[in-house]
C-alpha cells in the first residue's frame, strides 16, 4: 500500500516506532501517508502518542525505528532547522524580547533575506491574520487570541509547505476558539499548505480536518474523513471517543448477510445490527447507536424491526433538541436526542416507551 | 469623586489602606531598627570621620586662634604671641597626654611631626622652671600651694573657670564635669589674667582628673609662667601696688624685683627644645589642618596634598591610591567576566538537566558556601604556590619546565583565580533561577523557524537570560570591589585591593580619617557604577528569579 501511495504522498510515516525508556513503546508501528495540501488532525486522549508523532515530524524527537519521509525524502537525520516545517506551539512560544514584527522577521533573517523582502513578507503575513497594526507591540501586550494569530503568522511567514500545530487553540475561550478554527482552516485551504494538527478536542478535529487520525495506545485506531469517522466508527474506542454514543453489550447469534446480523443482548433482548468487526456467531460484541439515530416513533421504523422497551429516567429541554436518559436493557445511561419539532413527544420521567433504530445505524463492534 | 458616605473617595481609600500600611510597617520595624542602629548609624559616623578634624583646634585652642594672624605664604616663622599660646596649650595637652594624639594626626600630613610633639611635651617642664625658680626665690611663700589657693580664691562668678573647663572638655570629651572646689576672685583674675587662667586649668585638672584637694597642692609650672608674663605688663604692676587682698605682700615683693625675672622669649625656648619649631612648613601644616573640617583626607585618598598654592598631586613616587582604585575596579571586572564565562554553562546545565541530576550538581555548586571562606582561600594557597599542587601537576605532565614554575600566587593572577572561585555561586544562582523560567519551547520554536542551534541560542535564549547575567554581575562585582580577605592572603603586593589599604589604615596605621575617606570614595564609585548600569542596562532588567 505504501509503495503505491508513495508517489503522491507528501508526508509519510513508515513503520515508525518510538520508545523513551527502552521498555515501553509510545508509538507502535505507525503507518501514515498524507497527500499535499491535506489538513490532517491527530486526535486522541493525552498519552496516546499523537504529540510524539508531531515532534518526530518536526525533528525534536528521533524515531526509534522506521522512517519518516517528507516529499519522498527520508528526514530522520535532518536537523529541525533544515526541515523547513512551520510550527505553532501550544503556548505560542512568541519570543518575549522581540516585537511582533521582529518575531515574524526572525525566520526570514535566518534565511538571509534582504530587508525589503523581509518587511514586505512580514506585512503580508500580518495582514493575512488581520494584525497589520500590531507590528510594533511586544507579545506580552497582546491578548491570547492576538498572540495566537501572530504565532500562526510566524509559522506561515516563511512559506513552508508543511505546517504543524500542537493544540494551538487550547488556551483560548470557547467563542474565540471556534472563530480561530474557522480562520485556520480558511488560511490552510487558501494557501494550499499541508497541515498536521494535534488536538484532544474532537469537535475541533471534526470541524477542521480533511481527515482525522484517532490515536490510542500508540496506534492509529482509525484514519478517515470526519463524517466517516462519526458515522462509521471501525471499533468501539473510536465510537466512544468521537461524539456521544450508546453502548449495549451482547453476543452475535445470527449473521443474516454482509450488512445485517442479530445480537442477543446480555439482558435477553434481541436486536438487529450491522456487523463491523464481528465475523462469527458466538462472538461477544458491543453495539453502538448514536443518540440522534434512536427512533421513538414506531411509524418511522422499518417493517419487522426489533424494538426495545425503555423506561424514561430524565428529560432535558435544550432548546433546539430534547435529550432523554433512558434505562434500556439494564443500561441506565442510554441517551436519546430528538429534534424539537411540533410532532415530537415530550417524555415524562417514569413512563415506558418503545424505542428502535434502523439496523445500519446500529453497529456491532469489538467487545 | 465621593464615596457613598460623602467623604472624598481618595480619603476613604487612604483610610481603608491605612491599617495595612501600619501593619506592613510594624512587620519591617524590627529589622529597620536593627539596621539603623547597628549598620547605618555606625557607617555614617565612620564616614563623617573622613572630613572631621577638630583635634587641632580642640588640643591647641589658643594657638589655633593665634595662627589666624599668621600668613602661611610668607615663609616666615610666626611671632612670639603664637609661641606663647603654644606653650600654654601644649603644657595642658602634655599633662593630659593628648599631645601625642595630635602629633600622630599631623604626622599623616607631614612626617616628623609626631616625634616633634612627643619630645617637646617631655621637655616642656624645663621652660616653666625658668620662671618658677626665681619667683620662689623672691617670694618663698609662693612655693606653697595653700598660699596660691588663698591668693586666687575670693569673690566672683567663676566665668573664667567655666570657660577654661569647656576648653578642657573639648580636648578630652566630657572628662571634666564636677565641683572643682575653687571660687576664683574676680579682682585677682582681672589683675593677673594669665595667672588666673593657668591656675584654673591646673585646678580643674588636679581636682577632677587627679581627684586631689587643690587647697593643699602646689600648682604646676605654667602658673608661674603666667605670673611671670603678667608681671611684664605695666598695668598689672600698677594694679598690684594698689592691691590689698591676701598675700598682697608676696606680689609686692615680686614687683619690687622685676629685673630678677627672666626675659626669655618662647620662640627661642621652643627653638631650643626642637629647631623644627622654626620651620615654616610645620606651621603651614598645622594651619592648613587647623579648621574643624578638612578636605585633607579626601585629597590624600586621591593622591593629592595641599601645598602652599592649593591642592596639587603628590610626587609620582608617593602616589598609590588612584592606582589601587583602578586596579580594584579592573580586577573586579575581570573576576566578574570570568564568573560569567565559567558560570553560564553550569547554570544552563542546572536549568536543563533532569531534576535528580540537577540537584546533585546544585549541591556541588553550593558546597563552597558551606565551607569557611578562610579555609577555601587557604586551600588556594596550597594549590597555587610554586611548589603547590597545580605547578607539580603541570611539571609532571611536562607542560611547564621545572625551572620555570608558574607564579600563580602573591600577584594579581592569584587574586583573580581565588576570587573567581569564591564568587562563582553568586553568579550561578541568579543565572540559574532566571534560566529556569525560560521554557524550552522557545528554543524549539526558533529551530522550527530555521535557526541553527547557535542562532537559536544567541538570538532567542541568550537575550532572555541577560537579566540573570545582570543580577549575577552586580552581585559579584559589588562583592569583589569590597573584598578583603582573599586578596590579603593570596594577593601579595600586586594583587591587593583598596579594601586592604582601608583595613591597614583602620587597624595598623590608625588613620581612620583616611580609611573613612577611602571607604567613602569606594561607596561613591559603586553608587556611580550602579547608576551607570541602570542607565545602560536598566535595573528593571535585573532578575534574581522567576
Amino acid at each position: 500500500m505504501l509503495d503505491a501511495a508513495l508517489d503522491q504522498s507528501f508526508v509519510t510515516f513508515d513503520r515508525v516506532q518510538k520508545s523513551y525508556d527502552g521498555e515501553n513503546l509510545v508509538v507502535k508501528d505507525l503507518n501514515l501517508s498524507m497527500p499535499k495540501g491535506e489538513f490532517l488532525t491527530m486526535l486522541g486522549p493525552s498519552g496516546s502518542g499523537k504529540t510524539t508523532c508531531l515532534m518526530m515530524l518536526a525533528g525534536f524527537e528521533t524515531a526509534t525505528h522506521g522512517e519518516i519521509l517528507l516529499d519522498g525524502k527520508p528526514i530522520n537525520n535532518i536537523p529541525p532547522h533544515k526541515r523547513g516545517i512551520g510550527m505553532v506551539f501550544q503556548n505560542y512560544a512568541l519570543f518575549p524580547h522581540m516585537t511582533v514584527a521582529e518575531n515574524l522577521s526572525f525566520p526570514l533573517e535566518v534565511r538571509k533575506m534582504d530587508k525589503a523582502t523581509r518587511e514586505a513578507k512580514v506585512k503580508r503575513a500580518l495582514d493575512m491574520v488581520q494584525m497589520g497594526a500590531f507590528g510594533g507591540r511586544r507579545p506580552a501586550q497582546l491578548s491570547g487570541g492576538q498572540q495566537q494569530r501572530i504565532a500562526l503568522a510566524r509559522a506561515l511567514v516563511f512559506e513552508p509547505e508543511l505546517v504543524l500545530m500542537d493544540e494551538p487553540l487550547g488556551a483560548l475561550d470557547k467563542q474565540l476558539r471556534e472563530h480561530m478554527q474557522f480562520e485556520i482552516t480558511r488560511l490552510a485551504h487558501d494557501l494550499g499548505i499541508t497541515t498536521v494538527y494535534v488536538t484532544h478536542d474532537q469537535t475541533e478535529a471534526l470541524t477542521m480536518s480533511d481527515r482525522v487520525a484517532v490515536f490510542e495506545d500508540g496506534r492509529i485506531q482509525q484514519l478517515a474523513p470526519p463524517d466517516t469517522l462519526y458515522e462509521e466508527p471501525e471499533n468501539s474506542f473510536v465510537a466512544q471517543f468521537i461524539g456521544e454514543n450508546n453502548t449495549l453489550e451482547g453476543v452475535v447469534t445470527q449473521i443474516k448477510g454482509p450488512d445485517l446480523c442479530e445480537v442477543k443482548l446480555d439482558g435477553g433482548e434481541v436486536i438487529d445490527a450491522k456487523p463491523v468487526n464481528v465475523a462469527n456467531v458466538g462472538d461477544r460484541t458491543r453495539v453502538s447507536i448514536r443518540p440522534e439515530r434512536v427512533e421513538m416513533n414506531k411509524d418511522r421504523l422499518q417493517e419487522g424491526a426489533h424494538t426495545l422497551r425503555a423506561e424514561v429516567l430524565e428529560f432535558i429541554y435544550m432548546g433546539d433538541t430534547f435529550r432523554s436518559r433512558l434505562r434500556v436493557a439494564g443500561n441506565d445511561n442510554f441517551v436519546v436526542k430528538t429534534r424539537n419539532a411540533p410532532d415530537q413527544l415530550r417524555l415524562t420521567p417514569g413512563t415506558q416507551v418503545d424505542i428502535g433504530w434502523l439496523p445500519q445505524d446500529c453497529r456491532a463492534l469489538d467487545a | 469623586m465621593l464615596a457613598a458616605d460623602g467623604t472624598p473617595l481618595k480619603t476613604s481609600l487612604a483610610r481603608a489602606l491605612r491599617r495595612q500600611k501600619i501593619r506592613a510597617l510594624a512587620l519591617i520595624a524590627p529589622l529597620l531598627l536593627f539596621v539603623v542602629i547597628t549598620f547605618i548609624i555606625p557607617i555614617a559616623t565612620m564616614l563623617f570621620r573622613s572630613v572631621e578634624n577638630q583635634i587641632v583646634s580642640n588640643t591647641m585652642p589658643e594657638a589655633t586662634l593665634a595662627l589666624q594672624n599668621w600668613d602661611e605664604s610668607s615663609d616666615q616663622t610666626p611671632e612670639e604671641p603664637l609661641f606663647q599660646a603654644l606653650y600654654f596649650d601644649l603644657f595642658k595637652a602634655a599633662e593630659a597626654k593628648e599631645h601625642t594624639k595630635l602629633g600622630t594626626r599631623l604626622n599623616y600630613e607631614q612626617t616628623g611631626t609626631s616625634s616633634l610633639f612627643r619630645t617637646t611635651g617631655r621637655k616642656l617642664d624645663d621652660v616653666g622652671e625658668e620662671w618658677q625658680d626665681p619667683i620662689e626665690d623672691i617670694a618663698p611663700a609662693l612655693k606653697d600651694g595653700e598660699t596660691w589657693f588663698a591668693l586666687m580664691s575670693g569673690r566672683g562668678d567663676n566665668t573664667l573657670l567655666e570657660a577654661r573647663r569647656s576648653l578642657w572638655n573639648d580636648m578630652v570629651p566630657d572628662a571634666f564635669n564636677g565641683d572643682v572646689g575653687l571660687t576664683l576672685s574676680d579682682e585677682v583674675a582681672g589683675m593677673l589674667p594669665l595667672t588666673a587662667a593657668a591656675y584654673s586649668d591646673w585646678a580643674i585638672f588636679e581636682a577632677l582628673e587627679e581627684g586631689r584637694d587643690i587647697a593643699k597642692r602646689d600648682p604646676w609650672e605654667a602658673v608661674y609662667v603666667g605670673l611671670g608674663l603678667d608681671l611684664r605688663n605695666a598695668d598689672t604692676v600698677a594694679a598690684i601696688d594698689s592691691y590689698s587682698g591676701p598675700h598682697a605682700q608676696d606680689l609686692k615683693l615680686l614687683t619690687a624685683q622685676l629685673d630678677q625675672l627672666p626675659d626669655l622669649m618662647f620662640r627661642d625656648a621652643f627653638a631650643d627644645l626642637d629647631e623644627d619649631w622654626l620651620d615654616p612648613e610645620v606651621w603651614q601644616t598645622i594651619k592648613i589642618y587647623s579648621p574643624d573640617y578638612t578636605s585633607g583626607y579626601f585629597l590624600n585618598a586621591v593622591d593629592m596634598e595641599i601645598g602652599s598654592d592649593g591642592a596639587q598631586m603628590r610626587p609620582d613616587n608617593q602616589q598609590i591610591y588612584i592606582k589601587l582604585f583602578v586596579r580594584t575596579l579592573w580586577m573586579s571586572l575581570v573576576i566578574t567576566a570570568s564568573c560569567i564565562v565559567l558560570g553560564y554553562p553550569v547554570a544552563w546545565l542546572l536549568a536543563n538537566l533532569p531534576l535528580r541530576s540537577a540537584n546533585v550538581l546544585m549541591i556541588l555548586v553550593l558546597l563552597p558556601f558551606w565551607t569557611s571562606l578562610l579555609v577555601r582561600t587557604s586551600a588556594w594557597k596550597v594549590l597555587l604556590q610554586q611548589q603547590g599542587v597545580i605547578n607539580e601537576i603541570l611539571v609532571w605532565l611536562g607542560f611547564v619546565d621545572d625551572a620555570n614554575r608558574l607564579i600563580l600566587m602573591n600577584n594579581a593572577t592569584g587574586t583573580v583565580i581565588a576570587m573567581t572561585h569564591i564568587l562563582l555561586p553568586f553568579m550561578i544562582l541568579p543565572l540559574y533561577s532566571v534560566m529556569k523560567t525560560i521554557p524550552p519551547t522557545y528554543l524549539r520554536a526558533a529551530k522550527s523557524l530555521g535557526a541553527t542551534n547557535w542562532t537559536a541560542f544567541w538570538r532567542v535564549y541568550f537575550p532572555q537570560s541577560v537579566p540573570g547575567i545582570g543580577a549575577g554581575s552586580i552581585l559579584v562585582f559589588i562583592l569583589a570591589i569590597g573584598y578583603y580577605i582573599t586578596p590579603e592572603i593570596v594577593g601579595g603586593t600586586s594583587g591587593v585591593f583598596i579594601s586592604n589599604r582601608i583595613a591597614y589604615h583602620i587597624s595598623s596605621s590608625l588613620n581612620w580619617g583616611l580609611a573613612a575617606a577611602l571607604g567613602s570614595i569606594l561607596l561613591a564609585v559603586v553608587l556611580l557604577l550602579y547608576w551607570l548600569y541602570d542607565r545602560i542596562v536598566g535595573i528593571d532588567n535585573v532578575k534574581l528569579g522567576g
